[in-house]
């Protein structure tokens, strides 16, 4: 499937640079960016399907002997592209910190417990609906260096494929009622009226009694299918 | 239409789930080595350093390329054409302490362009990194490519940030290197697309 991909849907995201964000004042690029079409190059990209992943790659709480501490959550929801439509076998990589806020990377020093049965990072692809669940424990918020005080709300990182190298997407998913999303400059970095689009929701439908609460978060990627011209 | 998704930063902590490599306990099936045995071609190294605006390295940043085989294939379906091996195309990385990153693969042939005219060879880039809220795209051209002249996307940049695409090829390692460094920000900044 050969898909458009309209510019103006990416009035949805940040800048390069966004100034509350300290660490993209001397990364973000300055000069002009160079408008380019759509070459075969673009509107080409990886195929990762199911012989990518691995079984319980999904599930973030059985990759150690134990299971880790934190409160047992199912994430899930659908890959779409920008007509509603399905994003079917396509892969969804996610990482997080632990239920204390801290992760196994060595740069990470946050003084909060390691869990020695969770490493936080999961794989799963998306089935014929677009669908796609993970199973994980609830991250912590954890401090970081950007300003006096500054805090992260809790948060999945996500990052997909979809149908090209277009389509690619690195994003974040945060919960309903965070304290802290206000207050947060990447999540703020993203206009507002789009910003919105990052919040999972609770969904009691996917809550499983005396198991695990339920998150839905669905995804958008650009593509959208040809429109013949004069319709 | 619902819109599409905003893009965040894959900030620091990425690496024990994209690019675990021998440091974290997962495995990884999109690595830096993308020749496939069956694949035709130039065997090449690609390599290079990432800077931020004061030229410092930037050692947490993710490089992702894709890139077309020998004979200008894509290995997806919207190119007819599709690669007669095993070759994706695609690789990812995370740069190291000094900055550094390298890719080995097969130099890609010219590919089609708009209105029929072929492109130079080239490699697509996808620059990931704390500080950058959505990743940066540019792309990789040969420093002996005499395509690059007629090149309709290098034709739309300023000449004088040409030379910012260009990797050089070096002979080392026994082969053929390319070397193409990525400054995000300053003087010699890289030239980023918006695609």
């Amino acid at each position: 499937m050969t898909l458009v991909y309209p510019r103006e849907s990416l009035s949805a995201f940040s800048g390069h640079l966004a100034p509350e964000y300290k660490s993209s004042i001397k990364r973000a690029p300055s000069k002009p960016l160079i408008i380019a079409p759509h070459t075969l190059s673009e509107l080409t990209g990886p195929v990762y399907g199911h012989e990518t992943v691995q079984p319980g790659d999904a599930d973030l709480t059985k990759q150690h002997k134990g299971e880790p501490l934190g409160e047992r959550i199912i994430v899930h929801g659908r890959v779409l592209d920008e007509d509603g439509k399905p994003v079917a076998n396509t892969l969804v990589e996610v990482w997080q910190a632990n239920a204390a806020g801290r992760y196994v990377h060595v740069v990470d020093q946050h003084p909060a417990p390691l869990d020695p049965n969770f490493t936080g990072a999961g794989r799963t692809v998306t089935d014929a609906e677009g669908r796609y669940q993970f199973l994980t424990v609830k991250p912590g918020a954890y401090p970081w260096g950007n300003h006096d005080n500054a805090w992260r709300p809790a948060h999945i990182h996500l990052s997909l494929f979809g149908h090209s190298f277009l389509s690619r997407l690195v994003t974040q998913m945060y919960f309903p009622g965070d304290p802290l999303i206000p207050y947060d400059p990447i999540y703020r970095s993203i206009p507002e009226g789009s910003r919105e689009r990052l919040m999972s929701s609770f969904d009691l439908d996917a809550t499983v009694p005396n198991w695990a609460l339920g998150y839905r978060f669905d995804i958008v990627l650009r593509g959208r299918e040809q429109t013949p011209m004069g319709l | 239409m619902a819109g599409i998704t905003p893009s965040q930063t894959v900030g620091p902590f990425f690496a024990p789930a994209l690019t675990p490599g021998k440091d974290y306990a997962w495995h990884q099936p999109i690595g830096n080595d993308l020749i496939t045995p069956d694949a035709s071609g130039q065997r090449i190294r690609l390599e290079g350093r990432v800077f931020d605006g004061d030229g410092a390295p930037v050692n947490d940043s993710m490089i992702e390329i894709w890139q077309a085989d020998a004979a200008g294939r894509y290995a997806h379906p919207a190119d007819k054409q599709r690669p007669n091996a095993k070759f994706t195309g695609f690789g990812r990385v995370g740069t190291d302490a000094e900055g550094r990153f390298s890719f080995s693969t097969i130099k890609p042939g010219a590919v089609a362009g708009p209105d029929g005219k072929p492109q130079a060879p080239h490699i697509l880039v996808a620059v990931f990194a704390r500080g950058l809220p959505r990743h940066a795209y540019t792309r990789i051209y040969f420093s002996d490519e005499a395509g690059n002249s007629t090149d309709p996307i290098l034709a739309l940049v300023p000449p004088d940030r040409r030379g910012t695409l260009i990797a050089q090829r070096e002979e080392k390692y026994g082969g053929l290197a390319y070397v193409f460094d990525i400054r995000l920000q300053g003087e010699n900044e890289t030239v980023f697309f918006d695609v």
